[in-house]
Order: C-alpha cells, then structure tokens, then sequence
C-alpha cells in the first residue's frame, strides 16, 4: 500500500492505495465517482476520460500512485455553481449523446480540444476525437455539439 | 387533433443525467458487503476437461468461494434456453459453465468469488484446468459437411436445423426459362455488436424473503425474468425481481439470456451476500452474442428488359458454439421473409442452414437478418443493373412495388403495410444529387481516379408480429406489449411501460405521446421501465418495436383514461358522455358548444380519488393498462446513395457524401429518429468498411480487442444528409414504423455497392465485405496481373 494525495474537482484526498491500482478504478471505487465509465482494457475507447493537471487523459491508462499529487476533474466537476459547461449544455441541445455511456469520456476530451483550440474546424473536431468511441451516435451530433461548444466560447 | 409534442424535437428529457455522470449503470451499482465475480475462460476452441483444480485459489487470502459447473448442475441449474425453435430444430444443453467440454473460447469453466475484483482476478491465474484439446470447426459451411468436427452429440452434422421458404421445383422452372441469371456467392462477415457498455450483473439474495433480485444489463428484463425462471435458477417469478436500470447500448447483444445472469444470483444465494460482476472489454468480445456470420449463394432470375422473375437463395447461418436466446430467428423469420427488397419478386426460394460450429453464438445484432437480406438482395440488383447496362435507380423503379399496391402481400409470407417507393426515389435524387454525382463520377473517372456511386433501397419489417404467427413458427414468447397509465390524485402521471430504453430515448418519446394523449405538460408524465417489480410484464426492446407496439399500448391506455374521465365529467355536469369533449391541448373536459362548462384534468383525478360523486358502475381511481398485440410487423423503407473514392495505390476508401430518405412512418421526435438514423448508418457503415470478427482455424479469435477489431470512428465519416418521407402506417393508430435499424439495414450495401462501382471500370465484379484496403488492393493487384 502507498499512501497518495490529490485533488479531485476541487476537494483533497489522501488515501493508501494499492501501486498497481489504475486510476480510473480509484475514482470510481475509492472516490465513489462512477461518472467515469470504463468500455475497454486497451486504451482505445476514451470513456474514462478525466483532466489531469491540464490535460485530457484516459484515466484506466494512469495508475492511482502516478495522480499522487494531481488536480484532477472528472465529469462530475465540470459544471460550476449549478450552470453546465458549455461543452454539457451543447450535447443536450445537439442530440449528441444516445445511451450516455461514452458521453462522459466524450465530453471531458471534447472541452479540453476546444480549449487548446478555439477556432477548432469539423475536420480538427474529427480527428481529435478520433480516441474516443461512441457505438450510438454516429459522431455526427457530437461534431456538432463540440462545433457548438466552440462557437459559444469564442 | 392537435399535438403539441407528437411530432416534435423536444430535448431529451434523459439527458441532464448523462452529461453530468449520473448515469445509473449496473456497473456503478455497490452494495455493502458485496463480492466480486470472476469468470476463468477456456482458451481453447474446443476441448474435453479432464478435470479443475480449484485448491489453491480458494486458499488465497480475499477469495471467499470457487465454483464449478457440476456444483451448478447438482444443485439443479438447468440449460440457458433457446426462445425460438423451428419444427425439427435440433438443440443441446448450454450450462452457465461448461461441465464436460468447452465448445469455444471464452467458454466458462469456473468462478471465483472475492473480496474485491483485483483479487478475484489473481485468483483465476490459480486455477488449474486440465484440457484435451479437439479440433475445431468455424465455418458455418464446412461445419455441415462429412467429417467437420462435431459441437454436440445431439446435433448430428452440426445442423441444427433447415429452414426452407418456397419451392425448388418452382424456382427451378423460373431459372430455366428465364434471360438472365445473376449469380452470386458472398459472405455476410461475424461482426461483434460491442455496445460501449460492457455487460455487468449484480445479485443480491433475501434469505429473509426468500427472494432475488437482478441487476442486469438487459433490453429486456421481464424475458430475463421468465427465463430464470423456467429454466435456469427455478425460482419462482413473483420471488424474482431483474432490473435494468440505464443500459449503456445494446443493438441486440443485450436481448439474450447469459450465462452470468445464473452464475451470479446463484453465487450470491450459496454465499448470502451480494454478488457483482462486470465484464471487460476482453471478455465481452468472447462472451457477447456476435452477429451475421453467413455464407450465400443466391441467383437472381430476369428478362432482357429488367422484370425480375424470381429469387433462389441458400444460406448457412453460422449459429456458434450454442443456440442463443433468439438465435434461430435471425436467419429464418427475419431474413427469408424479407427476400422480396422493395419489387414484385414472384417467384422466391430461400432456405437457411442453421450450423453449429467453435465460435461465439450468434444472434440478433442491429437489424438481425433484415441487412443480411438488403444486401444480398441489392448486391444482386446491382450486378443485374451492370450486366444488362441499365442505370441502378431505373432498373429498381422498373420492378417497385407501386403505392396503390399495398397492402401488398410478397411471396414470403409478409405483407407489407404502405410505402411510396416512387416518389421515395425521388426524394432520394433530389437530396443526394444523382445528376450532380454521376458528372463528379464521371469527372473523376477522366482524371483517372476510382469513383463510385453506391445506391440501395431496401425493406425493414420492424415490430415483430403477431403473436398468434411467431409462435407458430417458434417463439417462445408472443409480441405484444403493456402499457400503465396511472394518474395521481395530483394530476400528474405514472407511465409504466414494458418496453426498455438503452439509448434510444423513450423517456421523451413516450412522453410525448402520453401528454399529447391526455392534454397535459410533459414535465408532469414519468416514464417508468425496466424494473420487473414496477412494471408490468413485457417484451421489451428490440426489432425496432418500441414506438408502435409500446408507444400504441400507452396510446390506448390514455384513450381508455380519457374515456373514465369524461364519464366522470359528464356525471358531474349532468351531461350525457356524448355530449362532451376532452380538449387535448388542455386536459380539460367540457360540453359540446359550451366551453365554460368544464372539468379541468386535475378536477377529475381529484374526484376519482374522492369517489364521493362518481357516475354509477364507475370504480375509483385512475388507472388503466394496455396489453396491445399488434395484427403486423410495420415496414420501414429506405433510398440510400453514396459517393465513394478508392485510393489506387493502397486500396483505402473515402466515404466522400452520403444521403438517405427514410420512410419510418409518421414521427414522434425527429431529432432522436434523424439521431437513430445517422447512428445506425455509421453501423452500417462500419459493416462495410471495417469491422470483422475473425477467428482462425483453431477457433482462436483474432480480433478480440478494440486495437484488432476496427470500429468506426469519428474522422470515418463525412456529414450524412438525412431526410424522411412519411406514409404512415395503417397497422398502428400511431402511424409510426420502426426507426432504430433502417440506417443499418441500408447503409452496409450502400456503401459496399459504391465500392463496387468505383472498382467496375477495373472489370472487378465482386469483392466480399469489409472493404478494407488490403482486400481492395489485392483485388486491383489481381486484375492487373491478370488473375
């Protein structure tokens, strides 16, 4: 057992955890946050997308004892005082989610693309989100909704 | 009748949930005192077990018990059933975990029950399983010829069954006489449905009440239900409660009975303590229902002139290693039955061999037997339009069945409900450009660059019915649905339906509907399913049946609540009941010519819970419940038409424009039917591009992960243009036909048919799907050579 401490949407933790724990099982397990989904074992899906110190990562790829120290925010922190991120607002005005269960992922991967790129074109959209899988929607709402999201913050 | 809803893109009233993280999954379910479930797989494709050894892991330190198949099996678990049997079908038992032999990979052999999941997956490494390995047989053809190795004793030459529609001789006769014969052998690639959540069950026994309860990741949890109980655990239904709470997708793969739905509750009633487990992505491409998997050789019988004259088709649907849920429906019901595409076909043969092999079971994975059919049936058609050097589109207009034929009765058993093929062509050239893309073809083509149109028009029967004919040739179960409409005293409304939403937004849908139905907000109606202890029994989601069998079931009910509450309105005016209206933009009831004599909604579920001034031979309360079955299945229709580009030197395609004209009926809210459209042609999409399930000749899978298996992704597509035509359909008082398969249905041929035509200047005829660049570039390798 290791004993880490982090940031997680704005609140400290310290727990011990196991070295070989991954990530994304502390935050739902541990930190009882199971916005953050898990949909494969290979780094390929992007569901359990979280920031990590200013950037977009896949959370099953980052063990617990690597966020030692971190800020971390997770789905369940990205609306502030009760308003929705604009990425949030723009994929329930643009039909862009389905079953929900890559939407977080996909949100938390979205906000950060639209962050580092404000100007962000369809192609840029398409190809940034090319590491996140959506089996429902066929991306074509979720391109929307991120071109939306953009459009709003510029 | 004015609708304020019906018709409407309202915002998913689901969605606030969603993006924000609170979404209700079973994997996100915890229990205190909960254990963890893991499930040790065979490696091997086929194999005797000679025997396990669970010692060491049972010792380790965390692990609270080890099971074995046997321990099932003498405790009386019996075979996860098959739902669907066709006269003469030939079945074997399929235990939860396998007890003599394992029949595939990923087949179970024994679970570990743990402390926490990382220690029950250490634990699986402790167990020793001795195997005699055996040879394997994956394909569905070679599975049936002498000598293939053999799945079951009980199924001899691994056919489970033979399912034939028409006669030989007729079409024999056809073939003989006819201009043309367009022949044609292809293969309908296993593709693995991987809805992005992976499944996850949880079990919690009452010693105290003697009853279970079942989370788990189902379409339909009331079939769940009954299965447990008529066939696996034996516990008797009203002690049984499955519910499936938000589900992350299914497409078809969660319909089916699995294994772990009996080994967890069965854990956790030996141990007394909640059971969970989750599937990892690994182990849900071994253990999912796949879906496809066909091989066909299929004749196309014509004249000179473009009159089809008859169809001859023969298929083995590989069934996998056992039979699934609904496994033999999907090459039967759903694909014969759909052979006659959108034309006045004659004269059909079809018949499918239902074979087993060392595979994954397959069954209904989005579309379920219908893309199987569109695309043998539109390949087809295509090929007929090259060899007799007519457009595609005209060579289809020239056979469609004409909008003043309907209902139109086919020469496989259906009869389809209303469509304007026509004018759905029409609409079709107008959205896609058809001039417009055949001069950029042609422009391209003069540059030297291989360009392709894709067309297809294809037939849906979605909303599976009627009960009365799908027993009659094999289900289980009939087709019908319920739906409870219960109003509070408060006037706001309960609606429980037995219909279940894993993304396809039935909490707005059904919403809408009910509002409109009884004149009130949307905000104060609150959809309830997918909890066995809430709602009352029904089928569930699948076939693209939820609007118009589930949907027309909450429809009744409120016409049936309307009709109560008129008569209690009439009482109270001292009126007679004909003499009243219910204004459905209001809720409120009034006498005819009167307005300012009336009863608003709230007054009557006010009075009904008063009961002090009710008309005579009217009980209390407000509440009324549908079990609507339907008379037919609906049959969605579709145009579809790509622009393809094939890059010569590495074989990759680029799916440059895509547009599509869906005839779905009349809509509830087409922002989710334009969202289910768009959805399932990125499916199909994938169908013909990408995805391929492959196993090689032990049985190894292949393509078991997300880095092997290539699903769509975002930067695959260019934006889709997506339009409707609306005929309603006369078998619902909705008008609606199913939404969530057509895009399926239509685009893997689309797309496959484009590809074909940008490779027909190269001579190249037939290339099987996906359409990857390998198979396309050596196909370009091969012509040139001379091959």
């Amino acid at each position: 057992m290791q004993s880490i401490t982090l940031t997680v949407n704005g609140k400290s933790y310290t727990r011990d955890v196991e070295p070989r724990m991954l990530l994304v099982d502390f935050i739902r397990n541990a930190l009882g946050l199971t916005g953050t989904n898990i949909a494969c074992d290979t780094s390929q899906c992007g569901a359990c997308t979280i920031h990590m110190d200013g950037m977009a990562v896949k959370s099953c790829t980052v063990l617990a004892v690597q966020a030692d120290g971190a800020d971390i925010t997770t789905i369940e922190g990205l609306a502030t005082n009760g308003h929705l991120h604009p990425m949030q607002q723009a994929f329930w005005d643009q039909h862009g989610l389905q079953c929900g269960y890559c939407t977080p992922g996909m949100i938390m991967a979205a906000a950060k693309l639209v962050e580092n790129n404000p100007g962000i074109t369809e192609a840029e959209i398409r190809h940034g989100l090319e590491g996140n899988l959506c089996r429902c929607t066929g991306y074509q709402n979720i391109v929307k909704a991120v071109a939306q999201a953009a459009a709003a913050g510029s | 009748m004015s609708n304020k809803y019906i018709g409407e893109s309202i915002k998913r009233v689901e969605d606030p949930r969603f993006i924000q993280g609170k979404g209700k999954y079973v994997a996100n379910l915890s229990i205190p005192g909960m254990l963890h479930a893991a499930i040790k797989r065979s490696p091997y494709a086929h194999a005797v077990i000679k025997g396990i050894d669970t010692s060491k892991a049972e010792a380790m330190e965390g692990v609270v018990a080890v099971y074995v198949g046997q321990q099932m099996k003498d405790d009386g678990i019996g075979s996860l059933p098959c739902g669907f049997n066709p006269p003469d079908i030939k079945t074997a038992p399929h235990m939860p975990l396998a007890v003599d032999k394992v029949r595939h990979v990923g087949d179970g052999v024994a679970v570990v029950i743990a402390e926490s999941p990382y220690i029950a997956y250490d634990a699986l490494d402790l167990i020793d399983v001795q195997y005699e390995p055996l040879s394997a047989v994956i394909d569905p053809k070679k599975a049936a010829q002498p000598g293939a190795p053999q799945v079951h004793d009980e199924i001899p030459n691994n056919v489970s069954f033979h399912w034939p529609l028409g006669t030989r001789e007729e079409i024999n006769a056809v073939l003989a006489s006819a201009d043309k014969v367009i022949e044609l052998d292809l293969v309908n690639q296993r593709l693995v449905p991987n809805a992005m959540e992976p499944r996850a069950c949880v079990a919690q026994w009452d010693a105290f009440s003697d009853e279970m309860t079942i989370w788990t990741t189902s379409q339909n949890p009331h079939i769940i239900r009954l299965l447990l109980s008529l066939a696996t655990m034996g516990l008797p239904e009203n002690k049984l409660r499955v519910i499936s709470p938000d589900v992350g997708g299914g497409f078809g793969s969660k319909i089916f009975h699995y294994a772990e739905e009996v080994i967890v509750p069965w854990a956790s009633k030996q141990l007394g303590r909640p059971v969970k487990w989750v599937s990892t992505r690994s182990e849900a491409f071994v253990t999912d229902a796949h879906g496809r998997d066909h091989v066909t050789t299929a004749k196309l019988a014509l004249k000179n002139d473009g009159t089809f004259l008859g169809l001859d088709v023969t298929t083995y649907a590989n069934m996998g290693a056992y039979l699934s849920t609904f496994a033999p429906m999907i090459p039967t019901a759903l694909y014969i039955t759909l052979f006659s595409g959108l034309y006045k076909l004659p004269v059909i043969f079809g018949e499918a061999y239902g074979t087993m092999t060392h595979t994954v079971p397959v069954d209904a994975y989005r579309g379920a037997g219908r893309p199987e059919a569109s695309y043998m049936l539109e390949r087809l058609v295509d090929l007929a339009a090259r060899e007799l050097d007519m457009d595609p589109i005209e060579l289809r207009r020239k056979n469609f069945i004409q909008p003043d034929e309907f209902p139109y009765q086919t020469p496989v058993a259906m009869i389809y409900d209303s469509g304007d093929y026509p004018k759905l062509f029409d609409s079709l050239e107008a959205l896609g450009d058809y001039a417009g893309l055949k001069a950029k073809r042609d422009a391209a083509r003069a540059e030297g660059r291989l360009v392709g149109i894709g067309i297809s028009g294809c037939i849906e029967a979605s909303g599976p019915a009627p009960s009365q004919v799908a027993v009659g040739l094999g289900a289980g179960v009939g087709l019908w649905e319920s739906g409870v409409i219960r109003v509070h005293p408060t006037g706001k409304v309960s609606v429980m339906t037995g219909s279940h939403t894993h993304g396809q937004g039935h909490e707005t849908a059904f919403a809408q509907i009910v509002a409109d139905e009884l004149g009130i907000p949307m905000e104060d109606v609150e959809i309830i399913h997918g909890d066995t202890g809430r709602t009352p029994f029904g089928l569930g989601t699948y076939g693209s049946r939820s609007a118009s069998v589930g949907g027309t079931a909450l429809a009744v009910s409120a016409g049936k609540v309307r009709d109560k509450m008129l008569k209690i309105a009439a009482h109270q005016l001292e009126v007679d009941v004909e003499d009243m209206v219910f204004d459905r933009t209001t809720g409120t009831m009034h006498v005819k010519g009167s307005p300012e004599q009336s009863k608003s909604f709230v007054d009557i579920s006010v009075a009904a819970l008063m009961a002090n001034n009710l008309p005579e031979g009217v009980e209390p309360g407000l509440e009324e419940t549908t079990f609507y079955d339907p008379s037919n299945f609906t049959f969605p229709n579709s145009a579809h038409i790509a622009l393809i580009e094939i890059d010569r030197d590495t074989g990759q395609v680029s799916l440059l424009e895509y547009a599509a004209v869906d005839d779905v009926g009349k809509v509830i809210n087409p922002m989710i039917v334009e969202g289910q459209l768009v959805g399932g042609i990125a499916q199909g999409v994938g169908q013909a591009l990408w995805e391929n399930c492959v196993y090689d000749e032990q049985g190894q899978l292949l393509s078991g992960s997300f880095m092997d298996y290539a699903m769509p992704r975002a930067d695959g597509f260019p934006m889709l243009k997506v339009s409707r035509n609306e005929t309603p359909s006369p078998t619902n008082p909705l008008g609606v036909k199913g939404a969530g398969e057509m895009g399926t249905i239509a685009a893997t041929i689309t797309v496959a048919n484009g590809v074909m035509d940008a490779l027909a200047p190269l001579g190249i005829r037939h290339i099987d799907i996906p359409h990857t660049p390998q198979r396309i570039w050596q196909a370009i390798q091969a012509q040139s050579n001379g091959h």
